[in-house]
């Protein structure tokens, strides 16, 4: 276990260090001159102020030297400084990343306490009425576009009935709890979406389990349908949605880069759309790299789950 | 060449013609087109998709409307005889545009999945079958891409400059190819040891037959059931793309341009301008998903025939 754990662990260091650098490589080959995007295109008649520029922010340098000392400032802390923001990019993600954390967490929570019982009900009543209904409902939301699905619950709920905001709250980390109303929407467009994604494995996962041979051993031996399902069945289906919940970090955080575009939410995806439209490399890279550790640290806890979670499963 | 290598290949299909009740390959085949046929939702799927393809481009020689030329005379009206889904804020008819946008969206999505599949299915193949320090480095590098969610991916590479449709193509399969590859490799890594391998490579077969002739076929099912999901997922990847201002640029449209420029409206009631991309894009994603879900019965109950 302990040598399969640091084997893990070094695969997705070497990983993460992929990443820094094929985004680096990404970025500085794409066609577009910082120095004028950030100084505005009359700084072409000024090629003293670009020589400046530059020079100071170390673009005369090949591009790997510049990636090395990137890598040397991130390995001290230093993600970078924005030129659009006027901030350290350091400081806009700790402002940003709390807000992002509260929206996937709390949607992501709401997804698993609804999908987790709907998923066994439409397992326990296979191909019944209720089943049909939540595979269509589902589809339905597996299919749909997040925005799309966001703009239609502004339109009924706060445009028609007026019950939520239109916009998510604005302020604070602390203003969200406050401003629960204007977070509704927001979470429940993420949350839907999940839903329909977790629901549908924890059916099929039910369905396997609930033909193994424990089962009928645990009927044979008295005990109740009830307690079979939700002490025998319910625990071992539940495995594979602990690596699903790992796995699907990628997928959850850009539905919430779309999200927070729709809601105008000020967290870490509308921190990078706006970024990409403004080209402003540093704050996509330290962005990347984010959510690049995410999804690694994602996967690698979703393995590490698995193995404690399923005694039959042995890492060598 | 094709004489040193054909020879081989030659006895083995003898071989395995001789072995099995000449029938049997025809029957498996079947038996995965009846269970295919035996899906209901399959079908449904099936219907919607061809109506969805008629209507996108058979559609435009029946009702032939202008895509290309503003008319602001007729701005956002609500639909009226003329224009039976009404006209966005271009004064473009929607039921038109609706056709027209659908095959972009339709062609970036097929043309994008067919790319990802190719590249991600040689990828994983050659991956799995060569194995240790070349397996080790491919995936490797598959692994620190899917780490970077696609949406930011193609955000990144599409923000920079804006894409025609074949660019919109191939920065979609460039980010999408991954898992495919994933999925290959690790069908690779279990075939590349069967016999019918080994017995060509002792024959004398290099490796690039053992790839495209033994290992890439016998994946097959994996690779269409994964194809067709690629495509949901592609077009889903564009509308996307395109609600975020960075798809095809006007006045060409997909369906999620149509959508992104009718949010901009949708507070005034015109509801119009987005129920029928919308609607559009969740009927096709649907039917794609419900063909995928009974090809992946139909190529399960083969692989259990065999």
């Amino acid at each position: 276990m302990i040598g399969f754990l640091l084997r893990r662990i070094l695969q997705a260091a070497i990983v993460v260090l992929l990443v820094t650098m094929f985004t680096f490589i990404l970025l500085r080959a794409i066609p577009g001159n910082v120095a004028v995007a950030i100084l505005g295109p009359s700084a072409y008649r000024n090629p003293a102020a670009l020589a400046q520029f530059n020079a100071q922010y170390g673009f005369d340098k090949p591009w790997f030297s510049q990636y090395l000392l990137w890598l040397g400032h991130l390995l001290q802390g230093n993600l970078g400084f924005s030129w659009t923001l006027d901030q350290s990019v350091a400081s806009l993600l700790a402002n940003r990343l709390p807000k992002t954390i509260i929206l996937v967490g709390s949607s992501t929570i709401i997804a698993l306490l609804i999908a987790v019982p709907v998923g066994l009900w439409q397992a326990v009543r296979r191909n019944k009425e209720v089943d049909y209904i939540f595979t269509s409902l589902s589809f339905l939301f597996y299919a749909a576009p997040t925005f799309f699905v966001g703009e239609v619950l502004i339109l009924v709920f706060s445009v028609k009935l007026g019950w939520f905001g239109p916009e998510a709250a604005q302020g604070g980390t602390w203003n969200d709890l406050t401003d629960w109303r204007d977070m509704v929407l927001p979470v429940t467009t993420l949350a839907l979406v999940s839903i329909a994604l977790f629901s549908r494995y924890m059916r099929s996962s039910v369905l396997d389990n609930i033909t193994e041979d424990y089962v009928r051993t645990a009927r044979a031996k008295g005990a109740s349908g009830k307690r079979v399902l939700w002490r025998h069945v319910m625990r071992n289906s539940l495995i594979p949605i602990a690596t699903l919940l790992g796995l699907s970090i990628p997928g959850i955080i850009s539905g919430a880069l779309i999200t927070e575009s729709v809601f105008n939410y000020p967290g870490m995806g509308l921190l990078f759309y706006q970024s990409a439209q403004k080209q402003d490399y540093p704050v996509l890279l330290g962005f990347i790299i984010v959510v690049a550790i995410a999804t690694v640290v994602g996967s690698l806890l979703a393995d590490i789950a698995y193995a404690v979670l399923d005694p039959r499963v042995r890492y060598a | 060449m094709t004489a040193a290598t054909g020879a081989p290949g030659a006895p083995e299909v003898q071989a395995t013609r001789g072995m099995l009740p000449a029938a049997k390959p025809r029957s498996m085949f079947r038996r995965g087109l009846e269970v295919f046929l035996e899906n209901k939702l399959a079908i449904v799927g099936v219907v919607i998709l061809v109506s969805i393809f008629a209507f996108c481009y058979l559609g435009p020689l029946f009702y032939n409307t202008d895509q290309v030329h503003v008319d602001l005379a007729n701005e956002n009206l609500p639909p009226v005889p003329g224009h039976p889904l009404g006209t966005d804020q271009n004064g473009y008819d929607v039921l038109g545009r609706l056709m027209v946008g659908g095959q972009i969206s339709l062609e970036v999505g097929l043309a994008a999945a067919v790319l990802a599949t190719v590249v991600g299915t040689l990828w994983g193949a050659v991956a799995g079958y060569f194995g240790g320090i070349t397996d080790a480095i491919m995936m490797r590098l598959v692994d620190a891409l899917l780490a970077i969610p696609t949406l930011f991916l193609a955000l990144v590479v599409v923000s920079m400059f804006p894409p025609t449709e074949t660019e919109l193509i191939l920065v979609i399969a460039l980010t999408s190819w991954l898992t495919t590859s994933r999925l290959i490799r690790g069908e690779a890594l279990s075939l590349r040891v069967r016999d019918y391998v080994q017995a060509m490579r002792v024959m004398g077969g290099g490796s690039a037959r053992a790839v495209f002739r033994h290992i890439a076929p016998n994946a097959i099912g994996t690779i269409i059931v994964n194809a067709t999901f690629q495509v949901a997922d592609a077009i889903l990847l564009i509308v996307a793309l395109s609600y975020l201002g960075l798809g095809i640029r006007p006045p060409q449209t997909d369906w999620g341009g149509m959508l992104n420029a009718g949010i901009n409206s949708v507070y005034d009631g015109y509801w119009w301008q987005i129920f029928p991309a919308g609607i559009a894009i969740i009927l096709v994603v649907i039917a794609i998903n419900f063909i995928g879900d009974a090809l992946r019965d139909a190529f399960e109950v083969r692989l259990q025939r065999r």
